[in-house]
């Protein structure tokens, strides 16, 4: 078996030592760095743009936001607006009716009492004239003179038996 | 070339002889194909990351790739602390795996096949990882050898067992690489043989040595990773003790 040859080892033991030191050396000192750095500017890289991407979304986010808030602002002024106008409106409308209805209560009012005196003044009359037809009637059947007086007393009962 | 001997294919030749002070240095047809190890690992590495782009080209993925998967390895498998050892057992799996898979070119030469040279890795491996434990549990490092919530009694048979199978360690780690390449290439020697000494009807072994290579292709591929994740865990030992 040629593995079993002692002679050989020495020769191989010296180069495998060799290489294997060369190698790692090689490795060590030039290879893997340069691989590891590369890898590392890729993920570098790619942590930079997520964090990027996480700034600009957290951005976005905040514009939403400031536009959500003015919308609703907007919103709600409007609102008030439209309250305020409301109320004025029907405040006027209000006035205005409470004037209208003064004024026809006034007008009414003043109406009633003219009627009132007219009916008085009307019944004032009506009873001198009746007292005069009375009297003329009573002197033409009866040819007797009654006083006025008495003429007018009877109307006044009669009326009051009457009203 | 049919030799008559399977195992002819792992004898040593100098191919320059060196002498230094009496000692055999010569480089050898395994030095040879160490040294051609070296350079396609070097070289693959170095061109590829040459113009490490942001957006890595279909090479440059094949490297880091390489390097993300042992990363990974000595990550999961050895835990913490471990990184500092990331390009030893870079250079370990790369190394056995070129050796593996160079071995497999034809009068090319398996230096892994060859139990000095795994026993030499494994012991590296052992002797380094001993050290580290030491030096970083002083004589805590004992620990290891005494298993938790056992009776004590228990632990006269235990220590022992826990001592013996540490120090094999370097001998199954060696034997399993040297003898599954050695396994492996003597069979398809063998194979090779009778495809000549049968004549017409050689083309039986022959495709058994068409899926002896594949099959072959595999253990190299597997045996550099077994070797390479038995170092992560043996590391793993040393740094956080069970």
């Amino acid at each position: 078996m040629p593995q079993l040859d002692i002679a050989t080892f020495p020769p191989q033991l010296i180069w495998l030592a060799i290489t294997f030191i060369v190698l790692y050396l090689l490795m060590a000192k030039l290879g893997l760095p340069r691989i590891a750095r590369a890898l590392e500017a890729r993920r570098e890289r790619i942590d930079g743009d997520l964090e990027k991407a996480q700034q600009m979304k957290a951005e976005a986010e905040a514009v939403i936001a400031a536009y959500e808030r003015a919308l609703a602002e907007a919103r709600q002024q409007a609102q008030q607006t439209l309250k305020e106008t409301t109320d004025r409106l029907n405040a006027e409308a209000a006035e205005r009716q409470r004037k209208v209805a003064e004024t026809l209560h006034a007008e009414t009012g003043a109406a009633e009492r003219r009627i009132a005196q007219a009916k008085t003044a009307a019944l004032g009359n009506l009873r001198e004239v009746a007292a005069e037809v009375a009297r003329a009637a009573a002197a033409r059947l009866t040819g007797a003179e009654i006083d006025a007086g008495r003429a007018a007393a009877a109307v006044d009962a009669v009326m009051r038996e009457r009203s | 070339m049919v030799h008559e001997n399977p195992l002819h294919q792992f004898t040593i030749q100098r191919l320059i002889p060196i002498h230094i002070g009496g000692v055999d240095a010569s480089f050898t047809n395994a030095a040879l194909v160490m040294t051609l190890a070296v350079v396609l690992i070097t070289s693959f590495v170095m061109l590829t990351t040459r113009r490490a782009a942001l957006v890595p080209g279909r090479w440059q993925s094949v490297t880091e790739m390489l390097y993300e998967f042992v990363a990974d390895m000595v990550d999961t498998n050895a835990g913490h602390g471990a990184q500092p050892y990331l390009p030893f057992v870079f250079t370990l799996f790369t190394f056995i795996l070129l050796g593996n898979l160079l071995g497999m070119i034809p009068y090319s030469y398996t230096f892994t096949g060859q139990i000095i040279v795994t026993f030499a890795l494994a012991i590296t491996v052992f002797i380094g990882v001993t050290i580290i434990g030491i030096v970083k549990h002083g004589f805590g490092f004992l620990r290891l050898f005494v298993p938790h919530g056992v009776p004590p009694v228990l632990l006269i048979l235990l220590v022992p067992i826990e001592l013996l199978s540490y120090v094999i360690r370097p001998f199954t780690l060696s034997i399993r690489l040297f003898a599954n390449m050695l396994a492996g290439h003597t069979m398809l020697a063998i194979f090779a043989g009778f495809v000549v000494a049968l004549g017409i009807a050689g083309i039986l072994p022959l495709a058994v040595d068409v899926a002896l290579v594949l099959l072959e292709l595999l253990v190299a591929v597997l045996q550099a990773y077994v070797f390479a994740i038995l170092t992560c865990l043996y590391l793993a030992d040393a740094l956080h003790l069970h």
